[in-house]
């Protein structure tokens, strides 16, 4: 029934399409809507006392989308390095599950993109980034992230093969070492992946193929943090496009929708680009929220 | 307080053309090039520089490199280069050697303003191609790379802010993680490399009215334990950078021969920042002034290169 597609396509938090859910309801008389109420049972449950009543967590989405559409626009209104420094710093506070945000933040901006951040976190928390990191992470990540927020990465092309060679050897040691030492502590592998430039360590990503038969990611499969920093230097459409895809699944959870957002408003020269992603946005959002985020890909590409 | 005199205008051209006639000619005229050069401030001589090439269509340094020599010309390098690319070129020349100068590499990271190490990875990157972090890295390892990068990679916050909680639970860390055998670097590392330098003052203050001795004391253990002795200058560094560089300068002069290297790294260094409390505090230390010592040390151009610098009177 297209009503109950569309109520279930209202109420599944990616975007609210106002004029369709007033339709319905305006022309629904009280048989109907209990219908689509008893269709609906994802949202719906039959309340003890005789009627549907409507899921809690609906309730939620249904704030969360309209502040879906809030939080887009402050996003994209804050100057970047303000927008970054407190990425970081609510991933931070949200603990170990939001740390990719902050191997986001620092492994896909410019290399004073994320000096700017850096700036802006003194003036906005009265600390450094890496103070607040070093301190509050307790976890095996503490190393890497710390490092990974302190790097002033060389921009220019040149790549010294050899090095870049003998580096996927270290990387590709570390990685097979796992169960001596978890490849995420390893003093050489993060060193590599926090100092080097993303040329070279694109450079030190071919090489890897080359020698073991499988790329870098591939083998860092069950690796978390490891695996997204790697993508995110040498890969970065690779990993936004993971990002945007699991946002836009069926079984999206609020972190994954949030992280729609965000790589909406960060990456737009990526998303004129992912046409493919952009198609299932048309398709999948609906409202204020989907007008804004194609208002500014369409932006993005000025 | 700055050592070095300087006038307030002088006139860039006017400089230019003195400099080329010293250079002009079959002999070179120190005395010329150290009465301008040595009575001039980084932005004067970043102006001179600029007037040089436009008349004569040449860089000046590598004019000076070609006429001046030894010691004389090694200070007269790096004292015209701009700060930040001087730091550059010092750190640079510190991790190339064979055996890495890893106190020249802390007492950059760690004496230099948050701003100033930012304008020192800018400047490395220009010149080197690479980052710094990167060739400190490639060239040390173990704990003291740990150290090092860390404290290359610092971007400290910059204010006046202490949380004294935090200090006194960060002087007991510090404590412990000195006094275990097993010492934990990770902590110790973390704290130095992270915290502002207002923090860490507080911080030292308070294991000293704990322990009822400074830090630097407690660290003063094995001179053999590279990772202890780095620590150490860090600490004394970060905690009074001038102290430090007393100590540095006696070392360099005292006993056989010179440290040419250390003593024209302070001066040149410190000589627009705070080479007046320096010398001070070494009149005070060692019942002489800074200027006789190195006159008693050094000769020639280099001498006089570096009296100037120190503030003597033409």
């Amino acid at each position: 029934m297209a009503d109950l597609e569309a109520l279930t396509k209202a109420f599944s938090g990616i975007g609210v399409d106002e004029n369709s859910l007033i339709s319905i309801l305006a022309n629904s008389n009280h048989e109907h809507k209990k219908s689509l109420r008893k269709g609906c049972s994802k949202f719906f449950i039959e309340d003890d006392n005789g009627f549907e009543r409507l899921h809690q967590s609906t309730v939620k989405n249904l704030k969360l989308e309209f502040k879906r559409f809030r939080d887009a626009v402050v996003l994209s209104l804050l100057h970047p390095w303000e927008r970054d420094a407190r990425l970081i710093e609510k991933a931070l506070k949200q603990g170990p599950r939001h740390y990719s945000v902050i191997v986001e933040i620092a492994c896909t901006r410019s290399s004073d993109e994320l000096l700017g951040a850096r700036k802006a976190y003194h003036s906005l928390f009265d600390h450094s980034i890496e103070e607040d990191l070093a301190s509050r992470i307790k976890g095996s990540e503490r190393k890497l992230l710390v490092a990974l927020v302190s790097a002033y990465r060389y921009e220019g092309p040149k790549v010294d093969e050899d090095v870049a060679k003998s580096e996927a050897e270290i990387l590709s040691s570390a990685i097979k070492s796992a169960d001596k030492r978890k490849p995420i502590e390893d003093e050489d592998a993060i060193m590599i992946l926090s100092t080097r430039s993303k040329p070279h360590l694109q450079a030190v990503y071919e090489h890897y193929s080359k020698i073991c038969g499988k790329t870098i990611t591939e083998d860092l499969e069950a690796e978390g943090i490891l695996k997204d920093t790697v993508e995110c230097l040498c890969t970065p459409a690779t990993y936004f496009t993971r990002v945007l895809e699991a946002a836009l699944s069926v079984d999206a959870d609020e972190e994954s929708k949030r992280a729609l957002t965000r790589v909406i408003v960060t990456q737009k020269e990526f998303m004129v680009k992912e046409g493919n992603v952009l198609n299932k946005i048309q398709g999948i959002l609906t409202g204020s929220y989907k007008d804004f985020v194609l208002g500014l890909v369409a932006g993005g590409k000025n | 307080m700055a050592t070095l005199i300087a006038p307030d205008h002088p006139s860039a051209v006017e400089d230019a053309e003195a400099l080329r006639k010293a250079c002009k000619g079959w002999g070179t005229d120190e005395k010329a090039i150290i009465s301008v050069l040595g009575h001039r401030n980084a932005a004067q001589r970043k102006q001179i520089r600029l007037a040089y090439e436009e008349l004569y269509q040449e860089d000046l340094i590598k004019r000076l490199e070609s006429e001046l020599s030894g010691d004389f010309e090694k200070a007269v390098y790096r004292w015209v280069l701009d700060p930040a690319d001087r730091d550059a070129v010092l750190a640079n020349v510190a991790i190339k050697k064979i055996s890495p100068d890893h106190h020249v590499i802390i007492e950059i990271s760690c004496t230099r303003s948050p701003e100033e190490l930012l304008a020192l990875r800018r400047a490395y990157q220009a010149r080197y191609k690479h980052s710094l972090e990167e060739d400190v890295a490639a060239h040390t390892k173990g704990d003291i790379r740990k150290l090092l990068v860390a404290l290359v990679s610092a971007f400290r916050y910059d204010g006046e802010e202490i949380n004294t909680r935090r200090a006194n639970s960060e002087a007991n860390i510090l404590h412990d993680a000195i006094k275990d055998e097993a010492f934990n670097h990770e902590e110790v590392i973390r704290i130095l490399s992270t915290r502002s330098k207002m923090q860490l003052m507080a911080t030292f203050n308070c294991y000293r009215d704990d322990q009822g001795t400074t830090i630097t004391k407690k660290l003063l253990g094995e001179s053999g334990d590279e990772f202890l002795v780095a620590l150490r200058t860090a600490v004394r560094c970060l905690n009074d950078p001038k102290k430090y560089f007393e100590k540095v300068l006696r070392n360099s002069i005292k006993g056989i021969g010179t440290d040419e290297d250390a003593l024209t790294r302070v001066i040149v260094t410190r000589a627009e920042k705070d080479l007046k409390e320096i010398k001070d505090l070494y009149h005070k230390r060692n019942s002489m002034p800074l200027e006789q010592a190195v006159a008693k040390d050094t000769s020639g151009d280099y001498e006089a290169f570096l009296l100037t610098l120190l503030g003597k009177e033409d």
